[in-house]
């Protein structure tokens, strides 16, 4: 593949390159731009985050080590050699740093300097969030946000604002539509697709497996975004978590903070919501919510197209319906009043796969049940709806009893396992009592941690 | 004077703008070749044959090495020659080096190392502690043992006694840059070697055994490190020495970098350990017997163990005189890593368990925990004075501002003037003994957690915390304080000792090294702080370079919290030389008093004349004066006998103590840290900001430690988490909303430069607060005690809750 992007303000046109190669990889061992580091290979460190853009669009946060070369085609990218004005000086997190003794063994620092000033570029104040997908071994987090404070007033340094214009020539394997894509699959259908590489870039770096051939999604404008109609919420397979989270928030909210705590703000805004179902992991963090709103899955191959419950797209563990040269088009959900709530456990809350996730929608009326739709990740193979549970609840008085003979209902709607997350009876225990925590909820009880305030 | 004030990190502006560099980021000679290690996929059996054909085959392979190929010794354990760099035949565990594999490019190296085809003959493997006890697999010939008094008398003496055991889980180091080295061959077989390592000679010794030659032909740089932790003491031997010798084999620069998940799986972590324990209590709360058994799982290979296994005995007793005790100590074998130095070397498992104690013995007697601790701190006999001072809060302020005050008058102000050296205090005829014999002259922890208990508000807020865990079902808070005193000093006595060279140019620039290694924690700093303090320069004319083995030869690691005191002692001996030769040299022009010369403030004072720096020296350059010194400094008044357990092993006690409140799920065990507020101990500090922020992220790795970082190993010795995306450290949003840290305005009362104190590692056990308090809250669900295993993860918070409702 022939590859334009801009590299610290300079256009960089590369030619043949292989399109399994790591950024991270071409910056430190092509370019000899050593600043950005090597931490995990995995996308979980954040020691080698740079920041990039569509052409003045704003900044994000990317992890160069499972971010492709191909990926950059017509963006913009800075590294941590491309921060400080021209003119002499530093950028202004790089000064908040230094002066509030950010930087112990500086490893990760590079990789913080690129996250707090994407966020600095966007006037972010959610800094925790910012900052999770950056791990710090030797401060304990505190005088980096001290510093991320101190920066956030200074103004963004002028060579950050507008971009020169680039010009990116079309490529096959990089189509420009959903159109370009399906022709390109059609005709390649043992071909891997690879939309943000949050999963498949593991499988380069760590699996170490040779793709033959492959496409990037990423710029195909159309199967990108969220439209919300008087009736459903559309959202394009190739939309990023990071733009699932802001559109989704405000009709389900439960489902906004779930996604706050998927991945990190670099995986999220590379992550794309159709990458997150069609991998079938049984772990996904979108799945359950989307089965329990009622989700209907787009597929298409080449001009065929076909919808299915989301829940029915995932067969068994590592089987899911969808034939060579079909991909996943878009997602639906139906417009409905906000009753869902969800429920991510993990070891650290955040950038941590769940445990177990739980999705509850569960509408009352008059004290009973009127309906339940209710999906868990990380309980069985797949993602998959408790219908069991489901059962015997709807109908019944929203009361303890009820609860209680669900969660022994639960027991027969999935078999978990153990691993290195969690044992299956920890696992069991904990879905039922997210059933638990949906009454406590709604009798106005504190169930969660995070609100809790000193 | 520069020492004392709260300025930044000396290689910060390289750290923010990627400049800084590391091992793997040093430029290379075109024809570098890349390693990469092919491993063991059983925990235990004999190698029977390797088939490496399709290795060699594969693309970018140069060679392929296996022992046989080795030209001189195959051994990187610094301890026992009980570690062969590859494989002889016995595997001992899962991720054991087999072959090295030398390619063009780390990619290549890593694709070819996994296309071995291995065949064993596989041995059940012994991967936990019960597995070893019962095959009574373990290191030295039985149990060491330490006590003192008289259990049966101390037990009678009880009137509440606990009984019990705690499973303590061991620590990824997770240094942000993995393990790497790399060896440039040099004429006449001599070999340059850069390597990630806290321990440059060791590196030196063991390249040089690798190569058979003598250590003057191996020369090793370490310029930093992206973290330690204990993890780079021992562990890097093995990529310097493969990266030697293929080196040597194929005349061309070599380098080693461990893949992340290659990394966790190769290398030691802190020791697992179970603490089984049995102890009682006066009716006044007062300790009258305490009996541990302390199991460690050591791993394959004894590395570190031994001292690691003997700290944690000789940290049984945290803060608390005991009168009464007995710790017994097995050290056991097991076909896993080879467990291995982490911060604190032992001394956090010791202080889990006694602390699982004092907390034990609260809910037995019904005591409150904080008030059963301070029954039995040791008697106070350190500088005290602080506690009266109450200025807590205004440490953190100026600690925190950019502004650099100098904070000499809060800290270093009173102490002993610089250069003299008063005998070590001799100990009170009262003093109280630790277990192992040790007088405790210093403690200031009953005046130090008195003052944090009121700063922080214990009393208010355990009423609090009560009430809030009586209005709320199903969210439980709770509350812990917890002291730590930790001993300075290597238990191996002969390592207490360091060196410098200093170097003044006849610019006036000051060049120095010493033996001790940059990890993060801002020791060039602090010594250069020294040397500018020394020669009463500003900062910008001291540079501190790469860490030598040619400038400063024989170094001991930089490890036991002991870089600052040794190498600050170090070069302030050398600067010291220098000033008498230049102040004798100018005395003697000057018809003055050499004692008279003073410098500061960027000139010297002789005579009546005051003489700009930069002129000074020029002019004794031109008088003939050998403007370069070496320093040494070994530790007075220490010695140690491991066998016997007697002795003074330690030159001195760091305290402090965290108070931290949490709030826990009681549906899922999930939790969070909501408050911390820490009184720390760093004496006169050499720079509060650097020793705030060892504090601040000691405390949360400790706190990581005993929450969050789980590892897991399945039935068949696999690490099952050995990458950051199934091995959780504390990220950002986990460190407490509210994180209040302090220094204790101490002086050390032993002779230490300026008067500071060690805070490289006590900060990590101040974690133990975190866990305690987790116990704390899950006890509140129930009468029963909630003996909470480490880590609490969830999972194991939510068993505890359990126990305590039953």
């Amino acid at each position: 593949m022939n590859i334009t992007f801009l590299l610290n303000g300079e256009t960089v046109e590369l030619r043949n390159v292989a399109p399994t190669t790591t950024l991270l990889d071409w910056l430190r061992e092509t370019r000899a731009l050593t600043g950005t580091k090597e931490g995990c290979n995995e996308g979980d460190c954040g020691a080698c985050t740079v920041m990039t853009r569509a052409p003045s669009g704003p900044w994000a946060a990317q992890n160069a080590c499972i971010l492709l070369l191909p990926h950059l085609h017509g963006r913009e990218l800075r590294t941590v050699e491309g921060l400080a004005p021209l003119e002499g000086g530093l950028h202004p997190v790089q000064e908040a740093m230094i002066a509030h003794h950010g930087s112990q063994c500086g490893f990760c620092t590079p990789g913080f300097i690129a996250s707090m000033a994407a966020a600095h570029a966007e006037g972010a104040e959610d800094l925790d969030d910012r900052l999770a997908g950056n791990l710090c071994r030797c401060t304990g987090y505190a005088p980096i946000i001290r510093a991320a404070r101190a920066a956030a007033a200074q103004p963004v340094p002028a060579h950050l604002k507008n971009s020169p214009p680039i010009t990116a020539p079309p490529q096959a394997e990089i189509p420009e539509s959903g159109d370009e894509l399906a022709a390109w699959y059609a005709a390649h259908p043992e071909a891997t697709l690879i939309a943000g590489a949050t999963d498949v870039g593991l499988w380069i770096t760590k699996r170490l497996m040779e793709l033959n051939e492959v496409a990037f999604l990423h710029r195909c404008a159309d199967l990108a975004g969220v439209t919300v109609t008087d009736d459903e919420i559309r959202i394009g397979a190739t939309t990023t978590i990071a733009a699932v989270r802001k559109a989704i928030a405000p009709h389900h909210p439960g489902f906004g903070e779930l996604l706050r705590r998927y991945g990190s703000e670099q995986v999220r805004a590379a992550a794309t919501i159709g990458g997150n179902i069609a991998n079938g992991s049984p772990i996904g963090d979108s799945p359950p919510p989307l089965i329990a709103l009622g989700a209907t899955l787009h597929l298409r191959k080449g001009d065929t197209r076909r919808s299915l419950p989301l829940e029915d797209f995932f067969i068994a563990y590592g089987k899911q319906d969808r034939a060579p040269g079909e991909f996943v088009e878009a997602i639906t959900l139906p417009r409905q009043p906000d009753t869902l709530r969800c429920y991510k456990l993990s070891k650290r809350f955040d950038q941590d796969i769940s445990a177990v996730c739980g999705a509850f929608n569960i509408t009352l009326a008059e004290g009973r049940v009127a309906s339940a739709r209710i999906a868990f990740g990380g309980m069985a193979g797949t993602p998959a709806r408790a219908k069991s549970t489901e059962a015997a609840l709807t109908g019944q008085p929203w009361c303890e009893d009820t609860i209680s003979a669900a969660t022994t209902a639960l027991t027969s709607d999935y078999a978990p396992m153990d691993d290195m997350r969690a044992s299956a009876a920890y696992r069991m225990e904990c879905a039922q009592n997210m059933l638990r925590r949906c009454f406590f909820e709604s009798q106005g009880t504190a169930t969660n941690v995070l609100e809790v305030q000193p | 004077m520069s020492v004392a004030k709260p300025l930044p990190h000396d290689a910060a502006p390289l750290h923010v703008t990627g400049e800084a560099r590391y091992v793997d980021d040093i430029p290379t000679p075109a024809n570098c070749l890349h390693l990469a290690f092919g491993l063991s996929t059983i925990a235990h059996g004999t190698l029977t044959g390797m088939d490496l054909a399709a290795v060699r085959a594969a693309p970018g392979v140069v060679k392929v090495l296996t022992a046989d190929d080795l030209p001189a010794a195959n051994d990187v354990s610094p301890s026992v020659h009980d570690e062969p760099l590859l494989c002889t035949g016995e595997v001992h565990y899962m991720g054991q080096p087999l072959f090295a594999v030398i390619a063009t490019s780390h990619l290549a190296a890593r694709k070819a190392a996994r296309l071995g085809e291995l065949r064993y003959t596989e041995r059940p493997a012994l991967l936990t502690i019960d597995d070893a006890l019962t095959a009574n697999s373990r290191f030295e010939e039985g149990p060491r043992e330490y006590a003192c008094g008289d259990l049966a008398t101390g037990f009678a003496a009880a009137e509440t006694t606990v009984e019990g055991s705690i499973e303590i889980g061991g620590q990824e180091h997770f240094y942000l840059e993995g393990q790497a080295a790399l060896a440039l061959p040099q004429e006449g077989g001599d070999m340059l070697v850069h390597s990630s390592t806290q321990h440059p000679t060791e590196i030196q010794h063991k390249v040089a055994e690798a190569l058979g030659v003598t250590m003057n032909a191996v020369r090793v740089e370490t310029r930093r490190m992206g973290g330690g932790f204990g993890g780079k003491e021992s562990q890097g031997n093995a990529l310097a020495c493969i990266c030697a010798v293929a080196a040597r084999l194929t005349a061309r620069p070599c380098k080693m970098r461990y893949d992340r998940d290659d990394d966790m799986v190769i290398t030691g972590k802190r020791h697992d350990f179970r603490i089984t324990y049995r102890a009682g209590v006066d009716g006044e709360g007062r300790l009258m017997a305490v009996d541990f058994t302390q199991y460690a799982r050591c791993g394959w290979a004894q590395d570190l163990s031994l001292p690691v296994a003997d700290r944690a005995m000789l940290h049984a007793d945290n803060a608390y005189y005991m009168p009464n005790v007995r710790i017994v100590s097995h050290r056991l074998r097991t076909h896993t890593q080879s467990a291995t130095a982490f911060r604190g070397f032992g001394g956090p498992q010791g202080i889990v368990g006694i602390e699982r104690v004092m907390d034990h013995l609260a809910a037995a007697t019904g005591m409150d925990a904080l008030r059963l601790r301070q029954k039995n701190f040791y008697a106070s006999g350190g500088d005290i004075s602080g506690a009266l001072r109450g200025a807590e809060e205004e440490d953190v302020q100026l600690a925190a501002s950019p502004e650099g005050e100098d904070l000499a008058s809060r800290g270093a102000a009173g102490t002993v003037a610089p250069g003299t050296v008063p005998d070590a205090p001799k100990a009170p005829a009262a003093a109280q003994l630790t277990p192992y014999g040790q007088p405790v002259t210093d403690a200031v922890i009953t005046e130090l957690v008195a003052s944090l208990a009121e700063t922080a508000g214990y009393p208010a807020r355990r009423a609090a915390v009560a009430a809030w865990n009586g209005a709320n079902p199903v969210l439980k808070k709770g509350l812990a304080l917890t002291p730590v005193k930790f001993g300075i000093s290597f238990t191996l006595t002969h390592l207490n000792q360091a060196g410098a060279l200093v170097h003044v140019y006849q610019d006036g620039s000051i060049h120095m090294n010493h033996g001790g290694t940059e990890m993060g924690q801002g020791l060039f700093q602090k010594v250069a702080q020294v040397a500018a303090s020394r020669f009463g320069v500003p900062m910008a004319r001291v540079k501190i370079t790469a860490t030598d083995t040619a400038k400063v030869p024989n170094t001991s690691a930089t490890a036991a919290s002991s870089g600052s005191d040794l190498n600050g002692m170090a070069v302030a001996a050398a600067c010291d030389e220098l000033k008498a030769r230049i102040g004798a040299f100018l005395a003697e022009a000057r018809q003055a008093r050499p004692d008279e010369v003073r410098f500061e403030d960027d000139h010297v004072h002789v005579g009546g004349a005051v003489i700009p720096w930069g002129e000074v020296v020029a002019e004794a350059y031109l008088g003939r004066v050998s403007l370069s010194a070496t320093g040494y400094y070994k530790t007075p008044d220490i010695s140690w006998d491991r066998i016997k357990g007697e002795g003074r092993p330690f030159f001195y006690f760091a305290y402090g103590a965290a108070l931290t409140e949490v709030v826990v799920d009681t549906l899922t065990g999930e939790n969070r840290m909501l408050r911390t507020d820490i009184l720390h101990d760093a004496g006169a500090s050499l720079n509060p900001a650097i020793d705030i922020g060892q504090i601040e992220g000691g405390f949360i790795q400790g706190a990581g430690w005993l929450t969050t970082e789980e590892l897991v190993w399945d039935d068949a010795g696999r690490l099952t988490t050995h990458a950051p995306s199934t091995y959780k450290i504390p990220a950002c949003a986990d460190r407490p909303d509210i994180f209040n840290v302090a220094l204790w305005p101490n002086s050390n009362p032993e002779a230490t430069i300026y008067r500071s104190k060690a805070v490289g590692e006590p900060p990590l056990m101040l974690g133990v607060s975190t866990f305690l308090a987790l116990s704390d809250a899950c006890a509140a669900c129930g009468p029963g005690y909630p003996a909470l295993e480490a880590p609490a993860t969830p999972e194991h918070i939510l068993a505890a809750i359990k126990r305590a409702r039953t």
